[in-house]
């Protein structure tokens, strides 16, 4: 039973995770890069419109950060978790 | 030495690489054969996932697009890099921890039903015969374009090879040999753009140069200069986008959500021990991807401005020698329209008349060339196309031939069938898709080219909605997501078929519904997918126990079994 509220526990903070990082994911591609594009680029930075660089370069870069956080977060979930259960065994 | 000698050396030197990394990588079983026993470590399989993922048209086309594109070309970069993070945070680790080989092992599975798996079946191999056709053409024309040899011999080539390594290595020799293309494929890519951008902008890395001041000594920002020039000759500014951004919208959503659902991305995740290891090998595939799709739009822009610069209004007689080369392959054509012996290249702003048509594959094929680099590197470029070319298509037929071996015979018709047995079914299930595939690479079907896009919106629509309300929605049953499935499919591929196949006429914005284009479609179809699964399976009995139990146990990391072998 406990071991229940455990996995519950678990996967209440995986979908947390998943919630924030999705919507970072939506409102860089779809905000920054789409919807927005033509207010940002407005701005720039170097040779770039800031609009035009999230199409083309920013997203791509934010995306390849985004499942590194996610691999970080979950590895550390992880851990605690199977410690967690372990305690529970003995 | 010359251009010709150097490709062939070049080529060769690749060649005989896969070849010996096949051999030394053969399969011996089943869950070697289909997964390469799930022991990839992370990275290595992340690199072989990435070579599987890019194909011919990522390596010679996307740069080409981009350039003609413009700021629109973004479609296709995010479009093929987002879906990533969907594979990663919502497929990847749940379907390792579910533990089988193929989409259709889950869907039949999760959705307790035999008409469930057989549609996934077919979708799956159809989906991978369009494309893997795509890529034998592919491979037809690098060897036609470089070698000067037949396309036909280019193609049974083509086919020998992945023959050779697809049949005997099966998962395991294809991943072991796509982890060599991928050095080869991102080497031959990135050694013109480092040149390229040296040259015009005196910074060595594209994706820096890109943003910089050109070199010439002007001051000028490159994207300021490429913008003048585009709007002087009657091009929209490249930095300008032209689509509507509904559409936009819809389309990139349509790759991204199609990428996450295409069955040859999804069945890497399954090579990999452990299920951390699947949610960082779609890191390091994203990784390794993004090292060539952040390069392809500076490697554009670069190109597009030596393009406007050096050929526009040049007299005919004083064009540089490429320009002249690639006249003979037909992808330059210069139409000497008023006379007057100059090349007039214009866009559709302009008054004077457009006398210059070039195909967009040009920006890469050339590109050597155009920056005056050595003749090995053009060498080297072929045999990075031919590598792209080649590993996608190993990957593609190895779904095939596992979903014929294991979700068709073992499965549905001989369940009876030994271990030894299945494996020499799978090989030759991979032999015949080889040579099937080989045909329709020599005499392609017209349709090829739109329906490998297209396949995205299909996915879409039909197994990326399924898989995740399989995992994250315990209530969802057999009857939702088969009626979602079909009505998806239905709608997507009725919206395509009538603009592409019956009305081509007709295919325009004012026509398109709230302007979305056929390309983007698929996302609308996902859109429906969840609004008739959804209320059909909550009108109908909840899934079974087990299956509640099933779904339970995929959201949890532990027990997961690490050994393929012994749940087969």
């Amino acid at each position: 039973m406990i071991k229940k509220n455990k996995n519950r526990a678990y996967w209440k903070k995986n979908l947390q995770y998943l919630f924030t990082l999705l919507a970072v994911w939506f409102v860089v591609s779809y905000g920054c890069a789409i919807l927005f594009v033509n207010y940002l680029d407005k701005i720039k930075i170097g040779g770039f419109r800031l609009g035009f660089w999230f199409a083309q370069q920013g997203s791509i870069y934010v995306f390849v950060v985004l499942i590194f956080i996610y691999v970080y977060l979950m590895n550390r979930l992880d851990k605690r978790y199977s410690e967690a259960t372990k305690e529970e065994d003995e | 030495m010359s251009v010709q000698a150097w490709t062939f050396v070049m080529v060769g030197l690749s060649f005989a690489l896969y070849i010996g990394v096949a051999i030394w990588s053969r399969a011996s079983s089943t869950g070697e054969f289909y997964i390469a026993g799930a022991g990839v470590p992370s990275v290595v399989n992340g690199m072989a996932t990435a070579a599987d993922w890019m194909s011919a048209a990522s390596f010679i086309s996307m740069a080409g697009l981009v350039a003609f594109m413009g700021r629109d070309g973004s479609v296709y970069l995010m479009g093929w890099t987002g879906g990533y993070v969907l594979l990663a945070l919502l497929l990847a680790p749940y379907l390792r921890k579910f533990g089988k080989y193929t989409v259709p092992d889950f869907v039949g599975d999760r959705y307790y039903s035999r008409t469930a798996r057989i549609v996934a079946v077919i979708c799956a191999i159809f989906v991978s015969f369009t494309y893997v056709a795509g890529q034998m053409r592919g491979v037809g024309i690098v060897f036609s374009r470089f070698l000067n040899v037949d396309i036909t011999l280019g193609v049974l080539i083509g086919m020998g090879i992945v023959f050779f390594y697809a049949v005997l290595g099966g998962m395991k020799g294809i991943t072991y040999t796509q982890v060599a293309q991928y050095c080869v494929l991102i080497f031959a890519y990135l050694v013109p753009a480092f040149f390229i951008s040296l040259l015009m902008t005196g910074n060595i890395i594209p994706q820096i140069g890109f943003g910089g001041v050109l070199a010439d000594g002007s001051g000028e920002f490159l994207l300021d200069k490429l913008n003048g020039l585009s709007q002087e000759l009657g091009f929209d500014a490249y930095t300008d986008g032209r689509k509507a951004t509904i559409d936009v919208f819809f389309i990139t959503a349509a790759l991204m959500v199609g990428t996450a659902g295409l069955p040859h991305v999804i069945v890497r995740f399954y090579t990999v021990p452990r299920v951390s290891a699947a949610r960082s090998s779609a890191g390091w595939a994203l990784f390794f991807i993004a090292i060539l799709y952040t390069s392809a739009p500076a490697v554009a822009a670069f190109a597009r401005t030596n393009l406007l610069n050096t050929v526009s209004d040049t007299k005919y007689t004083e064009v540089p020698s490429w320009f002249k080369k690639w006249e003979t392959t037909g992808l330059i054509k210069f139409d000497d329209k008023n006379g007057d012996g100059s090349i007039q290249y214009r866009g559709q702003h302009s008054d004077t008349e457009n006398e210059l048509t070039i195909d967009r594959d040009i920006i890469v094929l050339a590109n050597p060339e155009i920056a005056k680099l050595p003749n090995w590197v053009v060498g080297l470029v072929a045999a990075g196309g031919l590598a792209a070319a080649l590993s996608t298509a190993a990957g593609l037929l190895l779904v095939i031939s596992t979903s014929i071996a294991h979700d068709l015979l073992k499965r549905e018709l001989v369940q009876e069938i030994s271990e030894k047995g299945e494996l020499i079914a799978a090989r030759i299930a991979a032999g015949v898709a080889v040579c099937i595939a080989g045909y329709f690479g020599i005499n392609p079907p017209g349709f090829v080219g739109q329906v490998v896009a297209f396949a995205f919106g299909l996915a879409a629509a039909s197994f990326f909605p399924a898989i995740i309300m399989g995992i994250f929605w315990k209530r969802m049953n057999n009857i939702g997501a088969i009626s979602g499935m079909i009505v998806g499919i239905t709608f997507t591929a009725g919206y395509i078929i009538f603009f592409k196949f019956i009305r081509p006429d007709l295919n325009m914005p004012t026509h398109w519904l709230l302007g979305i284009s056929p390309e983007g479609i698929g996302t609308l179809g996902m859109v429906i997918n969840f609004l008739v699964s959804i209320p059909v399976s909550l009108a109908t009995p909840a899934p079974p126990a087990e299956v509640q139990e099933l779904v339970d146990n995929i959201r949890i990391p532990q027990d997961e079994g690490p050994s393929h072998e012994l749940s087969v």
